[in-house]
């Protein structure tokens, strides 16, 4: 296999890390105010993440590091062209951390909870909006450097891919809490997953379905309909108090999800309107000297970060109750 | 203001608030595991209400520093595409392997410790703060080396086709002089500011007789590092110097305000220059100082600003090549000076805490405090001097700043995001310190509430 190739994969699988460790945080701090009615309880849901959180983030940083050390291209136009929305992106992920570490030790949480679900809220959206972008395609010039505004960013398409990331998340975030709470709070997440379930798989599988009749090669056909199988199988799952296997379903439809973003992509990293000055996995990357060096790197410490990240879930693994 | 001065200033501010954050992070984490080591040998209950009460200071810092830090990553693309073309396949490389070495590492365990204590055995629950402490030094070594590339290039060649800087030698880079140099800097510069950090912590509840052993425990390990350390700071950064004189003449003629190549040069001490003739008006100094410091000799030769001006128009072609003199002669100097200054409070202050005494009048804890500021002040200035002092160049002898910026970014949404970051960063700032100073007032947890395998602490927990 092509060592731009191999890095192609690994930065959708950084990004697939991302989307699905992530991804349930982001869920949590959406479903907050829902699901949440007083402070023990919310003070039990930002628990349940707490350890995890920041290493779930750690996911995304790996997945900007990795772009610009293999394809300092895609990194250099992805960044510099979605400047706003990356911008509200940073915005929304320094208050909701700070958040996340300071409203156990503040006197008051309200602001604090309100920063959470912002936070939350913002990134679960527009990773979605950005997605759905760079696989539709922006203008670029021939320097590769992105000539649109913001509102070529706000297309219908891009605002549905939107939606359908946040109801993904939102829909993680309930099967999360279902799995890791008892009592009233699990029982309020599993009502949460049947409708944030039912809006994921009707926003969802418009947005794939778009998507595939858009860039789809016959091989997402197989990711689309496990996406969508994924969802269905959290909500059946969930309806059937599994919480272990809704929430295995549910992080396999992440994933079959971007598995379709990343397998429509392919070979472009950043397509233009104009073919011409699209970036792909050839004109954007690395040497091969570089790439060569980065393959053993990650080949030798993915294993191991996944092993210890791994072993934090199983330290945490038990529900938590809420204590009043 | 153009973009070019709007994204230089927006990454002076980012990066100089985030290493605000840094060196306290880096040095006090290695403290705080210290600290609980200290318990884990000894079974002395007040190093574990240390391990707490600074480890709770430690988490309202690091917090910070890890979302200042998401800035950091993703700010070369936003508003430096341009350099991120250029240098991409060098400068990823290490940032990169720091995102995958040191971020997971350091997250990761800091969550297992922070919730770990009733989880984990004591044992591997030590281990999880190890890691943690040894995290965030991986990462000070992988962005020092990114940093280091950008002061003095090696381990790549210039491809002709493409105009861009590739890898030739991984190893190169990350054994580069300047890195070698540049790491034992920071990470002592870290030390001492987190044993400032402790030390006027400390002081302020001694003057006020509260837990005086506790303090006082915390107090004499922190002297003692911040005196080891500022000697390690004064070393290293006199072994840094030497390599910047040949790597970056230019840079150190700045910081010396000396205009003219010299032998027998001294050391400036007060100068009042005339950058427009290139002389100084006056310029008080100690004989023969330059020349020793920077060539271990009497009467070696030191390249002054008009000099290897006239040298790089010939190697550059046209344009100036000088920085902004001033800022690079005072920040060199008040990095120097803060840091000394520092230096000097930890030997008083280890002298007035000989064989279990404590300070009587007032003077020192008052000088503790306001000492806490003076490692930040030496960082700050530290960082502005050896950035201000590369200028014109943002890779030394490849690329210059005004090249490195997105050339598609307008004035309006890079002052939207430069007001933006400033603002948020500004309130947190405000937040933070209040945060600090309610637990620092509040003090270490009763004796009885800290139970070595119960639950953690509220504070410690969410």
């Amino acid at each position: 296999m092509e060592l731009t190739t191999v890095w192609f994969l690994l930065i959708a699988v950084l990004w697939t890390g991302y989307f699905v460790l992530e991804g349930f945080d982001f869920g949590v701090g959406v479903l907050l105010p829902v699901l949440g009615r007083d402070e023990a309880e919310r003070g039990t849901l930002v628990r349940a993440i707490g350890p995890v959180w920041d290493g779930n983030e750690v996911w995304l940083l790996v997945a900007g590091g990795a772009t610009f050390a293999a394809f300092p291209e895609w990194y250099a136009t992805l960044f510099s062209g979605f400047y706003l929305p990356l911008f509200l992106i940073l915005l929304a992920l320094i208050v909701r951390g700070v958040a996340l570490e300071y409203r156990s030790k503040s006197d008051s949480t309200r602001g604090w909870d309100r920063a959470f679900f912002w936070g939350s809220l913002g990134p679960a959206f527009l990773w979605g909006v950005a997605f759905a972008n760079i696989v539709r395609g922006v203008p670029l010039d021939a320097a590769h450097e992105y000539t649109g505004g913001l509102l070529t960013l706000l297309n219908p398409y891009a605002l549905l891919g939107g939606l359908a990331t946040l109801a993904l998340f939102t829909l993680h975030g309930a099967v999360f809490t279902a799995l890791k709470t008892t009592g009233e709070l699990r029982d309020r997440a599993r009502t949460a997953a049947r409708w944030t379930g039912l809006s994921a798989l009707v926003l969802g599988g418009a947005f794939l379905l778009v998507t595939q009749f858009m860039t789809g090669t016959p091989g997402t056909w197989v990711s689309v309909a496990a996406a969508a199988a994924g969802i269905a199988g959290a909500l059946v799952a969930t309806l059937r108090g599994r919480d272990g296997w809704a929430f295995a379903a549910n992080a396999a439809a992440i994933v079959a999800v971007t598995v379709t973003l990343f397998g429509g992509l392919w070979p472009d990293v950043m397509p233009a309107l104009d073919p011409a000055n699209s970036l792909t996995v050839h004109n954007a990357a690395s040497t091969p000297y570089t790439l060569g060096v980065m393959t053993w790197v990650a080949a030798i410490f993915t294993p191991v970060v996944l092993a210890y990240q791994a072993w934090t879930y199983w330290v945490f693994r038990r529900r938590l109750t809420v204590t009043r | 203001m153009d973009v070019l001065d709007l994204s230089r200033w927006q990454f002076g501010i980012t990066t100089v608030y985030h290493f605000l954050f840094v060196p306290l992070t880096i040095g006090l984490s290695v403290l705080v595991a210290g600290f609980q080591t200290a318990w884990h040998r000894t079974g002395d209950a007040a190093y574990l209400r240390m391990t707490k009460f600074w480890g709770r200071l430690f988490l309202i810092n690091f917090a910070m520093g890890v979302v200042t830090g998401i800035v950091q990553e993703f700010q070369f693309g936003m508003n430096w595409s341009a350099y991120s073309r250029f240098v991409g396949d060098v400068f990823g490389a290490p940032l990169a392997m720091e995102g995958l070495m040191a971020f997971f590492l350091e997250s990761t365990f800091l969550g297992l410790w922070i919730f770990g204590w009733d989880k984990l055995p004591k044992r591997v629950h030590l281990a999880t703060i190890w890691l943690a402490a040894i995290g965030t030094n991986i990462s000070a070594y992988f962005i020092l080396a990114a940093n280091s590339w950008m002061q003095h290039p090696v381990g790549y060649r210039l491809n002709p086709t493409t105009g861009r800087a590739e890898l030739t030698d991984i190893w190169a880079v990350l054994t580069n002089s300047t890195t070698l140099a540049a790491f034992p800097h920071v990470i002592f510069g870290a030390f001492v500011t987190a044993g400032a950090f402790v030390i006027g912590v400390s002081a302020w509840q001694l003057a006020r007789k509260r837990e005086t052993d506790l303090f006082r425990k915390s107090a004499r390990a922190a002297l003692v590092v911040t005196l080891a350390a500022s000697a390690g700071v004064a070393l290293s950064g006199h072994w840094q110097a030497q390599i910047m004189t040949q790597q970056q003449p230019m840079k150190m003629a700045a910081a010396e305000a000396l205009w003219e190549d010299e032998t027998s040069a001294g050391f400036s001490i007060f100068a009042v220059g005339d950058v427009e003739n290139g002389r100084n008006h006056i310029n008080i100094q100690i004989p023969y100082g330059l020349s020793l410091l920077s060539t271990n000799t009497l009467d070696g030769k030191v390249e002054g600003i008009n000099d290897i001006q006239a040298r790089y128009e010939k190697t550059y072609g046209p344009g100036d090549y000088r920085p902004v003199v001033g800022l690079a002669y005072w920040s060199f100097r008040l990095m120097i000076g803060f840091g000394a200054l520092a230096g000097l409070l930890a030997l008083a202050g280890l002298w007035l805490t000989r064989r279990g005494r404590l300070p009587a009048g007032p003077w020192f804890y008052r000088a503790a405090v306001f000492g806490i500021g003076l490692p930040f002040l030496a960082n700050t200035l530290g960082w502005i001097f050896t950035e201000m002092g590369r200028q014109p160049w943002t890779v030394f002898g490849m690329m210059r700043t005004a090249a490195a910026v997105s050339p598609g970014s307008d004035v309006g949404e890079v002052a939207t995001t430069l007001v933006g970051f400033t603002v948020v960063y500004a309130v947190l700032a405000v937040i933070e310190v209040r945060l600090l100073l309610k637990f620092i007032r509040k003090g270490p947890e009763p004796q009885d509430a800290v139970h070595e395998d119960g639950p953690a602490l509220p504070a410690l927990s969410y």
